[in-house]
């Protein structure tokens, strides 16, 4: 066994940066921080009131996730990814589920397909509220925070009503949905995306024309586009960076290249160009939703694969074998062909990879979850060095965190 | 419905099949020797480089349009020799394109050079590595522990550490 590093706060190894050690100041932030979205601990070097380095201290939620994956069957595996990135849950069963279908090579029926494109565009505008309402809360305007969350209550509404919970919906599973959709659910959903414009806009009158608002936003934060590239930045971040590129234009996936959608990008490259991009993809999104409710296709919502997907109630208690194979589903799991498979999509952070390796048995050999606020994290110290201590608050709410996709 | 890829196996077949996949063209043109095998399955490349050059491979993975970095992670092949393989992931936004690479490492020399230098977005991705399978990083300019607590004894993720209970 390799022997351990020397241990300890690094900041108290490296040398000063510059001038003289007895200046500058260790300031600890978090880990119970209410402006750090979580149990994020950053340990701060700072000169008067510039910063002038700043280390993360992450593992606080550290459950070992991907451990316990590997003594699941495939399917229980589905809930624990809703616990990852807890604000987009349907994001992370949809890439689980992507790639567990790679490895079967599974084809999965259009209405299914297009279920899951509107449920992940609504869990991203989910995504999206609670940055909304957060971020503005950390800068000091908390009206606005009251009022999408007004709007999110609505969205874990539609997604209690469509899989009988608010946040680890496990909807989206291998193999298709979990449950058709319940009557009025897309009645339900027409109503929510056709009076959200006019939320999105009583937000912006709220915060884009507020002076206090756009001075602690613009110009702080900086990143630029070979910076965000080289960190692994994805998402709204890097895209606020001038980088156009979004997995669900570019690598489409669960048949997102029938939709048309916008994708915001801005050169600004500061806090306030991933205010405005983060606003726009919320638009996009709506359009989405509406293009998947006109043209939402029949169908079954599940594959044609009895010895995968667990049958239907009524059959499994009229149909021998529709018995059998739930016995041996639930007991045994199903075997998944050995193989190993990456997954990207969009989730409303960036870009989300699953890496599932099979060893041929019904349980996954190893799941690693790529997350986008981890790479996030690490360009922190670039868009605070040299900035002032109170922009870090700012910043950390634009990148967006989710403590609990960065821990796993 | 997308038609149905074919698997190939090994150097040769790949080579010969994809003469000009940009990850291919990238990292053969710069060196050869250094890819020691290869695969194609599901629709996704991976090459498995030597050990010593994947520093060297990365660099010319990224001149050859491989821009953005994914993901830096390991699988414990337990008892296997070798016991250790550790997988990149590298996004290209020209050819829309993610390729895998991996590196096989030995339990008793488990080393690899760090890719930090190319790619600054590894760091954290290689502390984890290291927190959770005990795989060094050289040349890693702050290979600590991430996720577990600093005095922490073991790597959780090895398939030889127990899901329950005490280590």
């Amino acid at each position: 066994m390799p022997s351990l590093p020397d241990v300890g706060t690094p900041i108290l190894q490296v040398p000063a940066a510059e001038g003289s050690r007895d200046q500058h100041m260790v300031l600890n932030m978090g880990p119970q921080h209410p402006s750090t979205h979580g149990v994020l601990r950053l340990v701060l070097e700072i000169d008067g009131e510039i910063v002038v380095r700043l280390y993360p201290e992450i593992g606080y939620l550290h459950t070992g996730i991907e451990k316990t994956c590997e003594a699941k069957f495939y399917q229980q595996v589905v809930p624990l990814t809703d616990r990852v990135d807890y604000l987009g849950p349907m994001n992370n069963n949809l890439a689980y589920s992507l790639a567990v279908e790679k490895l079967l090579e599974l084809e999965i029926p259009e209405k299914a397909q297009w279920l899951r494109v509107l449920l992940s565009e609504l869990t991203r505008i989910n995504s999206h509220l609670i940055w909304l309402g957060t971020h503005a809360m950390d800068i000091g305007a908390l009206t606005v925070f009251l009022y999408t969350f007004r709007e999110r209550e609505d969205l874990l509404r539609i997604f209690e009503m469509v899989s009988g919970q608010r946040m680890m919906t496990s909807y989206i599973r291998p193999g298709g949905l979990a449950l058709e959709p319940p009557l009025g659910f897309f009645e339900r959903v027409q109503t929510f995306i056709t009076n959200f414009p006019e939320k999105i806009d009583e937000y912006s009158n709220l915060l884009t024309g507020n002076p206090i608002f756009v001075n602690r936003l613009k110009g702080i934060g900086h990143l630029s586009g070979e910076d965000a590239l080289a960190l692994g930045v994805t998402g709204p971040v890097m895209r606020a960076s001038g980088i156009d590129f979004d997995v669900r234009r570019d690598m489409p996936y669960s048949s997102y290249e029938k939709f048309q959608f916008a994708v915001p990008v801005s050169n600004d490259c500061d806090v306030w160009a991933r205010y405005v991009c983060r606003l726009v993809e919320m638009r996009e999104s709506v359009k989405i939703c509406q293009q998947a409710l006109d043209g939402m296709p029949e169908g079954p919502i599940r594959a044609d694969a009895p010895k995968i997907i667990l049958p239907d109630r009524e059959a499994m208690k009229t149909q021998m074998e529709a018995l059998i194979h739930h016995f041996k589903i639930v007991t045994e799991g199903f075997p998944v062909p050995a193989g190993e498979v990456y997954q990207s999509i969009e989730s409303g952070h960036g870009q989300v990879g699953y890496y599932i390796v099979s060893d041929g048995g019904p349980k996954p050999y190893r799941v690693h979850m790529r997350y986008p606020s981890f790479a996030d994290l690490q360009a922190l110290e670039t868009m605070c060095q040299g900035r002032l201590l109170a922009d870090v608050v700012a910043v950390i709410g634009s990148i967006d965190i989710v403590l609990g996709e960065i821990d796993r | 419905m997308p038609e149905p890829k074919p698997t190939l196996t090994g150097k040769a077949a790949v080579l010969e099949a994809l003469p000009d996949h940009p990850a291919i063209l990238a990292i053969h043109g710069w060196n050869a020797e250094a890819i020691t095998d290869a695969k194609f399955d599901r629709g996704e490349l991976a090459l498995t480089i030597s050990k010593d050059e994947i520093r060297g491979a990365c660099s010319a993975l990224m001149a050859g349009g491989y821009n953005a970095f994914q993901d830096v992670t390991a699988v414990d092949w337990f008892p296997s020799v070798p016991r250790f393989q550790v997988v990149y992931h590298a996004c290209s936004h020209k050819f829309k394109d993610v390729v895998r690479l991996k590196v096989l490492v030995d339990e008793g020399d488990a080393t690899v050079d760090s890719i930090t230098p190319v790619w600054p977005g590894a760091n954290y991705y290689e502390r984890e590595v290291f927190d959770l399978f005990g795989i060094r990083f050289e040349g890693h300019p702050n290979l600590r522990r991430i996720m577990m607590p600093e005095e922490w004894k073991g790597h959780p993720l090895r398939k030889d550490y127990p899901v329950e209970g005490y280590r």
